[in-house]
């Protein structure tokens, strides 16, 4: 709840955090099926229809209705999104929390794998697993996940690093606590608050992965909806229903833009330096 | 004598409102020429930034002044007005007129630069000297504040310099333009007591050769004794009590300075020392904890692939035993190997050789107690702050017997209560809590085990003046009344004098004298002991002379393979031993 005022009260965190809520709704809606229309029924007559009354974003090519198509295409992004970052997140505390715990070669080798997979950019290395493991919803989460596990990973290592040597786990150590206690209670309850920030971050990254990839046909397949699969239906009427196009391209945009905004926000809020001008 | 600088009711608030959080309320003061002021007080006292007023520095530290005036005479005889002067005119005055020297030199000095070009700026800067010229009056700085073989010192990087050297590298930049004011803000608090008592014969021999005047900021009244004329105490952002050195440390008038004066820890040469709990002399007398050998030695690599060539003797067989009930202090300064041997006693260091035998009470028998608890020197850092007091006193518990229950629950609440912290502590987390009671927090925490020794390193060390002597009582009733021997780690004499049945003095990884604290410390036998009860500070060592001794701690480097030779011990009194020298 004081997370929530403080979000609030701070300048860029009640825009950001209003538009993610608008687009959760959104995505529970979609995925309910509670639509305007049903998003995969074509109504022929009224194909490419432009946006009124009755279709709020007018249809695409096949006379299906846009607004309806959006909100399943929102319900469907987020949910890879949000299973893509679990996974990222997870993973990469773990192995963040391993090299930074058991130190030694155990660092030296995770760390060298993330690199390996820093060096890629983030498209590509996703469109290369996707290509090997064959396209899909849930090899597109993999896959993601797996982009964004070295990023995890750093965030996680270097603080883990500092807090190993803090007095309070040597004070630990002088009770006899077991590892896995003093891993749990003492470093991952102090990298909370990083991890809250790199998490609602890396959703609006992984948003933007899943349209590239859906759009390239590599992410969820037709007749199911994506924002990035509209994206790319619209190209070649572009000229003639520019609708088409407008709509999901705003979505995107307008939902990176509302998870940067509550990213920093959080962060400002969850920085101890920063905690009395907030709290 | 003529007022150099005199402030009258000056008032300096922080913040977005700063009239209404004021930090200093109402502060007058006179330094004349060739006076030393010394202004004593605990943290948020206000005494820093007075001080920091005094050349405005306090505006960069977001400060702004209230209300008042500064009025300092300038060389030329006029008056010049400080509170309302513009940034452009200060920057002629800083260094030029009013030097300033900081708590900590390891951080007031540029890492990369070396020091030689450091100095050399403040010349440049005020004196316009160039080149060779520049080098040269650095050259001398250096010989001025007694930094041997100061020309190839000049070519040294700060971290090349031990603490002592920096601040004395630091004195000599603010002394370059020859100030008529310098103000010292703590310049000592993070040396060890020999090297203070070297910087403060520097500058009481600075001030008799150039005649200026000083403001000295302290928390140590002891340390006030030896160099200053006036003494002002601040308390509260107010000055309480100010006047004549003989006339404040003799008859103090404020309840307050007679309380620093009377209840803090002081040292008194071994006459304070604690005089209950004799050892038990019979033979049977098992003690709590004995130590035999104990040798920790950190392996030296130059690169990765190549073998150890040599090993740094962090402590080089250390033997001593702890009667239950008793204190043993181990007293040294830094790098001496005191902390690196109470870690190794509780197995966070691997010691390279040694053994070591507990003896478990009865109560504390049963499966996986842990005798031996530590308290550590920072009561901030101890403490995991996502974790409530009621998680913090269980987390040993649930390390050794695994689940807490009623009578746990019990034990926390009582234990709280006997340590002083209010009953409704539970739920409560480490940063609503003062650096006391954070303290009194970790004391009952290693207490939760029910343990027969304490090993405390540096407990009282970061906390103010009047709590350390707080804590102090506490722990000196919770070791009657549990019958716990403390294993008491410090540098600080006047605190050991207060809490110690025994000391051992440690010097370069080994003991040098060990015995009965009052005999220790009012005899001491051992040249090093001697030379470290001298540089302690004491209220009743007026203005003496202490001589600059430049001599380095010896290296613990040793090369692989490398053996102390067997330790030869004379013997004193009853018990008081004394390592022979060669």
């Amino acid at each position: 709840m004081r997370i929530l005022r403080a979000i609030f009260g701070h300048g860029s965190g009640r825009i950001g955090g209003v538009i993610v809520f608008v687009y959760l709704l959104l995505a529970l809606l979609g995925l309910l099926g509670l639509t305007p229309h049903n998003p995969i029924t074509q109504y022929r007559i009224d194909r490419l229809h432009a946006p009124g009354a009755a279709y709020w974003m007018g249809t695409d090519l096949f006379g299906r209705d846009v607004a309806s198509r959006l909100m399943a295409g929102i319900g469907q992004s987020f949910t890879v999104a949000f299973f893509s970052v679990a996974f990222a997140a997870l993973a990469g505390t773990v192995l963040g929390l391993a090299a930074a715990w058991l130190g030694r070669r155990w660092d030296g080798v995770v760390m060298r794998i993330m690199d390996v997979l820093l060096a890629f950019p983030a498209i590509l290395l996703a469109l290369l697993i996707v290509t090997v493991a064959g396209p899909g919803t849930w090899t597109s989460v993999v896959a993601i996940g797996i982009v964004y596990t070295p990023i995890f990973t750093r965030v996680v290592r270097g603080p883990a690093l500092s807090l190993k040597t803090r007095e309070f786990v040597d004070a630990a150590r002088t009770f006899g606590s077991s590892s896995s206690y003093i891993v749990t209670r003492h470093l991952l309850l102090n990298l909370v608050a990083p991890l809250t920030v790199q998490v609602t971050l890396a959703l609006a990254w992984a948003l933007l992965t899943e349209a590239g990839l859906s759009f390239l046909g590599l992410g969820t397949q037709p007749p199911a909806a994506s924002l990035g699969l509209m994206l790319s239906d619209s190209r070649n009427l572009m000229e003639t229903a520019p609708w088409l196009m407008i709509f999901p391209g705003l979505a995107i945009m307008i939902s990176i833009l509302g998870f940067n905004l509550l990213g920093d926000a959080l962060r400002d809020i969850l920085d101890p330096r920063m905690r009395r001008a907030f709290a | 004598m003529t007022t150099l600088l005199s402030v009258s009711d000056l008032r300096v608030g922080f913040g977005r409102d700063p009239r209404a959080n004021e930090v200093v309320r109402g502060v007058s003061f006179d330094v004349a020429d060739g006076e030393t002021l010394a202004i004593v007080g605990e943290s948020g006292s206000g005494k820093s930034v007075t001080a920091l007023s005094i050349n405005r520095l306090v505006d960069f530290g977001g400060g702004r002044i209230t209300g008042g005036s500064m009025k300092l005479k300038r060389a030329d005889g006029t008056v010049f007005g400080l509170a309302t002067a513009t940034e452009p005119q200060l920057t002629g005055i800083r260094g030029a007129e009013i030097g300033m020297i900081f708590q900590e030199p390891m951080t007031s000095l540029n890492p990369v630069l070396t020091i030689g070009t450091q100095i050399e700026e403040s010349f440049r800067l005020h004196r316009g000297l160039t080149g060779r010229q520049a080098t040269v009056a650095a050259r001398e700085a250096l010989d001025r504040v007694r930094i041997p073989d100061a020309a190839r010192r000049l070519k040294y990087t700060p971290n090349q310099l031990s603490g002592g050297m920096l601040q004395r590298v630091m004195i000599a930049i603010a002394l370059a333009c020859n100030p008529r004011l310098l103000i010292a803000d703590e310049p000592t608090t993070a040396l060890d007591v020999t090297v203070q008592a070297q910087i403060m014969a520097l500058l009481a021999e600075l001030k008799r050769e150039s005649g200026m005047s000083m403001i000295f900021i302290t928390h140590d009244i002891g340390l006030v004794a030896g160099i200053a004329d006036k003494v002002m105490v601040m308390q509260n952002g107010q000055a309480v009590e100010q006047g004549e050195l003989n006339q404040i440390l003799d008859h103090p008038s404020h309840p307050y300075t007679q309380h620093l004066l009377r209840d803090v820890p002081h040292f008194a040469g071994g006459r304070a020392a604690r005089a209950d709990g004799q050892r038990d002399k019979t033979e049977n007398a098992q003690p709590a904890l004995k130590v035999e050998g104990l040798v920790v030695r950190f392996p030296l690599k130059s690169s990765f692939f190549s073998r150890a060539t040599g090993a740094v003797h962090a402590v080089d067989g250390i033997d001593f035993d702890l009667m239950q009930g008793e204190t043993l202090a181990i007293v040294g300064e830094s790098g001496s190997g005191k902390s690196t041997t109470a870690k190794a006693v509780l197995g966070l260091v691997r010691s390279t050789r040694g053994s070591f035998s507990v003896a478990s009470r009865m109560a504390s028998a049963q499966r996986g107690a842990k005798p031996v608890q530590m308290v550590f020197q920072n009561p901030y850092a101890s403490l995991n702050p996502r974790l409530s007091v009621e998680s913090i006193l269980a987390e040993p518990v649930i390390a050794t017997v695994g689940r807490v229950d009623a009578q746990i629950r019990a034990r926390m609440a009582s234990l709280l209560e006997r340590v002083g912290l209010p009953k409704n502590s539970l739920e409560r987390y480490p940063h609503e809590f003062s650096g006391g009671q954070r303290q009194r927090l970790c004391i009952a925490r290693a207490l939760m085990l029910n343990p027969s020794v304490l090993v405390l390193d540096e407990a009282v060390s970061a906390l103010d003046v009047s709590v350390q002597a707080k804590v102090l009582e506490l722990l000196v009733d919770l070791q009657c009344e549990f019958g716990l021997a403390y294993l008491f780690i410090s540098h600080d004499m006047a605190v050991v004098e207060r809490i110690a049945h025994r000391i051992a003095v440690i010097y370069a990884g080994q003991i040098v004298e060990i015995g009965d604290a009052q005999s220790v410390l009012s005899q001491p036998r051992h040249s090093y002991t001697r030379k470290l009860i001298a540089a302690v500070p004491a209220i009743d060592r007026r203005h003496e002379h202490f001589e600059i001794d430049t001599r380095q701690v010896p290296s613990l480097v040793r090369p692989q393979g490398f053996e102390p030779g067997p330790a030869r011990w004379e013997r004193f009194g009853v018990d008081h031993l004394a390592r022979m020298e060669a």
